[in-house]
């Protein structure tokens, strides 16, 4: 006998027909809103990433499903993948990266303007994983700094939503004078950029 | 033509200097002394009847308690004519692990000779471009010999008495 299919049996009502995006905090009246400027850019840049795919092993295969119609990054404003560094704000490494592939990582990271993030997807990104030999990076954040790592072996394409919404998150909130202060350029200065 | 065939001809040619004939599932290996291994290479491309004229893989063995016979240079040949392969070895001490290089021969051996030193080190004398070909050229070292243990020597976030290696 066949098995009977189940699935989403708890209903979940939906919020709203359309999600849209949390006004900031702000004094208003009639015809006008105010609010820091600090908020409007955050908010602007978080519902607009631009990711940039650097994927070379089965974490870019559930990056693939991400972005495709099923789980849709899309729909948390990630739509446009760019394929130039120049143009992109989030770099997302998925899979293992190679000792050899280091240089290249980092010259792509390089080549992304100011104000950049990275995710590091993926076991073998974050800490090179099973590979544990001498041939392999032992986690992105050797030649690049990482703001958010996403476990798994792959991740599901929850996961790597998950972390795209931490990303998110950061970059909501960060504040327009980081990337000029002096912790930030210390960072930089640790991983011998600039 | 049968293993045997070649056995036989191999011998008439060198006598007592290839060795070790092995017939391990049918396909045939043997061994000869370092520095015959391009006349060998060359009588087996060049005979009428033998014509193992392709390579489909060169590589190396580390076997460490070998001493003066440490380093293994295995070629894999293929008579595309009759569908026989064979195996070919070398050995070599590891303090001087000069090896004629194959190049001229077959260009195939050009990539792999080259992979070869780059993991084990072995020193192709003639090879137009013997440097590094898959690791990062700063390694200092040729990971594929025993006394090299496979995991990152520069790992700082794993605790060996987390992954059993206390």
């Amino acid at each position: 006998m066949a098995r009977p299919v189940s699935y989403n049996l708890i209903h979940k009502p939906l919020e709203a027909d359309i999600s849209i995006a949390q006004m900031p905090d702000g004094q208003q009246g009639e015809g006008f809103f105010a609010t820091k400027l600090n908020d409007v850019i955050g908010l602007a840049r978080k519902n607009s990433i631009w990711p940039l795919p650097f994927a070379t092993s089965c974490c870019g295969i559930e990056f693939m499903a991400t972005m495709g119609s099923h789980y849709d990054l899309g729909r948390f404003g990630a739509e446009r993948v760019g394929f130039s560094p120049r143009q992109c704000d989030l770099l997302m490494v998925m899979g293992t990266i190679a000792k050899k592939m280091g240089p290249v990582v980092k010259q792509v990271y390089l080549q992304m303007a100011e104000p950049r993030w990275v995710i590091a997807v993926g076991a073998c990104a974050s800490s090179g994983g099973i590979f544990d030999t001498y041939s392999v990076l032992q986690g992105i954040d050797q030649v690049v700094p990482v703001d958010v790592y996403v476990p798994g072996c792959p991740p599901r394409p929850e996961a790597i939503i998950d972390g795209v919404l931490k990303i998110q998150d950061l970059i909501g909130k960060e504040s327009l004078r980081r990337r000029n202060g002096d912790q930030y350029k210390a960072l930089m200065e640790s991983y011998g950029i600039q | 033509m049968t293993n045997e065939i070649i056995k036989q001809r191999l011998t008439e040619k060198f006598g007592e200097q290839v060795s070790a004939f092995e017939d391990s599932y049918g396909m045939l290996s043997f061994e000869a002394p370092k520095e015959l291994n391009l006349k060998v290479l060359n009588f087996l491309y060049d005979d009428e009847q033998l014509k193992f004229r392709f390579m489909t893989d060169l590589t190396g063995v580390h076997y460490p308690n070998q001493t003066g016979r440490e380093l293994a240079v295995v070629y894999h040949l293929h008579n595309l004519v009759d569908n026989i392969r064979l195996r070919f070895k070398v050995f070599t001490d590891i303090n001087q692990p000069d090896i004629y290089t194959a190049t001229g021969l077959f260009s195939a051996a050009n990539w792999m000779e080259r992979e070869t030193y780059d993991f084990f080190g072995v020193n192709f004398v003639g090879h137009p471009n013997l440097k590094r070909i898959l690791n990062v050229d700063e390694m200092d070292y040729f990971p594929l010999r025993k006394e090299f243990p496979l995991e990152d020597q520069t790992r700082i976030d794993k605790d060996d008495e987390m992954f059993g290696r206390g």
